[in-house]
């Protein structure tokens, strides 16, 4: 995938949520860190552009509720959590770069309902490339990739990193 | 990040980079302190032992919330209650507590050394919260914490830290930490309160109180411990007050956003006077605050990897 297709998938996720939410009312995004920040901040971009709007944007870090703390090796570096609103009775928009197990997700899940009661909670995904082991399915996809477990998907965006695209690698390192 | 050592004995034995890495993550924990709901699943199911031999609110009620904050199980033990009252030594009562396998035990004394001796018999890890006139490393932690917080920046930082320096675990802790981070330190006392060849450490030695406000950013006072006043350090309270009391006439020539520190308990009137202590640049309770945070980043980086898993 490279800079257009990203652009465009992201335009399309934008539209996909205002259709489904019918507009903007009560709807907020929050991105987990790192690269589902930058994910929120173009469909927040995209969203207030379409809609003339602004609409609530929360970061989440969810290391504090990991399931791997104890079996990782380093222990993982925490950053800020900053949601500036509060979430009771919105519909939140949760976004993230790729969608993998699914377990950051649990956790991200975990995390959010700590701050209040959402009236719902949605999922947006730039790349969805399976093997789930928890059940969980997003709501909005900016592509399906398919590939085996030992694969890396590697996201590049140009807030993060020095350009926009997704490289698929295999087990060996090789693109 | 990972932390060199499995304990946290005292300032002296962490880097520049650790120090700053703690503080860090520090920062990151103080959000969930103001959450509705304060707790994080981080460290559920695991034990954390609080012995405390020496009298203690902040720290220990501090090392307790941020326990409990993570999700861990806190377990306080004070001296009184223990078996100690009953004869059994100092290593017994760890090795037993050892067997119920705790995943941090958190160590108070008024002997210096007494953490580091159970650290060394012990395979889980080992906090100093204090021990004898020696060090208090989560206090000068949250100390700098609180500092860089006002300032942004702790290199270059003139300090000043005022009192029993020849009894304070917490000015040693801080005197560590600060030169590692860069900082510049005077000490300021009568001279029976600093200790011969003070110096050699790198710090500065001052008897005028007026003189090293008027030149620093920030002044840390220390408590005048009472239990102390038959030794003969200085002639009477009064006497003392007269020339170490932090009042707002010392403070007239000192610079405007000048930070005003104590780790507390406070003695009014003694070290610290009671509209100073409640001025506006005094950072007292943003240090109490910070005690939190701080010691959860210290409890999340010594169980958060796996080097802890090994035991």
């Amino acid at each position: 995938m490279n800079g257009e297709e990203m652009n465009r998938a992201i335009s399309r996720i934008a539209h996909e949520i205002l259709e489904k939410n019918k507009g903007t009312r009560d709807l907020a995004l929050v991105g987990i860190r790192t690269r589902g920040v930058v994910l929120a901040n173009r469909l927040k971009e995209k969203i207030e552009t379409i809609e003339k709007t602004t609409i609530e944007m929360g970061v989440l870090d969810i290391t504090l509720y990991r399931d791997d703390l104890a079996t990782s090796k380093d222990t993982p570096i925490l950053r800020d959590t900053d949601i500036p609103f509060a979430i009771d009775g919105k519909k939140v928009v949760l976004c993230d770069d790729v969608l993998f197990t699914g377990r950051t997700i649990r956790a991200a899940i975990d995390a959010l309902v700590d701050f209040g009661r959402p009236a719902q909670v949605q999922l947006a995904v730039l790349i969805d490339r399976g093997h789930r082991e928890l059940p969980f399915r997003p709501d909005y996809v900016g592509k399906n990739i398919p590939t085996s477990k030992d694969m890396r998907v590697k996201v590049h965006m140009s807030e993060e990193d020095d350009s926009d695209q997704v490289i698929v690698v295999d087990g060996k390192g090789q693109s | 990040m990972n932390l060199v050592s499995k304990d946290i004995l005292g300032t002296e034995q962490l880097t520049r980079e650790e120090i700053e890495g703690i503080l860090d993550t520090a920062v990151s924990f103080k959000e969930v302190s103001t959450r509705q709901i304060k707790k994080v699943p981080t460290l559920r199911g695991r034990t954390i032992i609080n012995l405390f031999f020496e009298a203690s609110t902040r720290t220990r009620t501090s090392f307790e919330i941020a326990g409990k904050r993570l999700s861990a199980d806190v377990i306080n033990i004070s001296a009184s209650t223990s078996s100690t009252v009953k004869g059994e030594s100092l290593l017994d009562t760890a090795y037993n507590l050892e067997a119920m396998n705790p995943d941090l035990l958190i160590v108070r004394h008024s002997i210096s050394g007494v953490p580091h001796m159970i650290a060394s018999h012990i395979k889980c890890p080992v906090i100093n919260a204090g021990d004898g006139a020696h060090e208090h490393p989560t206090q000068a932690l949250l100390d700098l914490l609180t500092i860089r917080e006002h300032t942004k920046q702790l290199a270059g930082l003139k300090v000043a830290i005022v009192g029993d320096i020849a009894h304070s675990r917490v000015a040693r802790s801080n005197i560590h930490a600060m030169l590692k981070c860069g900082m510049d330190v005077t000490v300021v006392g009568p001279p029976t309160m600093i200790p011969v060849g003070m110096e050699c450490l790198g710090v500065r030695i001052l008897h005028d109180l007026e003189e090293a406000v008027s030149q620093v950013d920030v002044v840390m006072m220390l408590r005048i411990q009472l239990e102390r006043q038959n030794e003969g350090l200085f002639p009477s309270f009064r006497e003392y007050s007269n020339q170490f009391c932090l009042t707002v006439d010392k403070l007239k020539h000192s610079p405007k956003n000048i930070l005003i520190m104590h780790p507390g308990p406070v003695n009014r009137g003694i070290e610290i006077a009671l509209d100073v202590m409640e001025g506006p640049h005094s950072v007292i309770l943003d240090q109490v605050n910070n005690g939190v945070a701080l010691r959860m980043a210290l409890m999340y980086l010594l169980l958060g990897g796996s080097s802890e898993t090994d035991h």
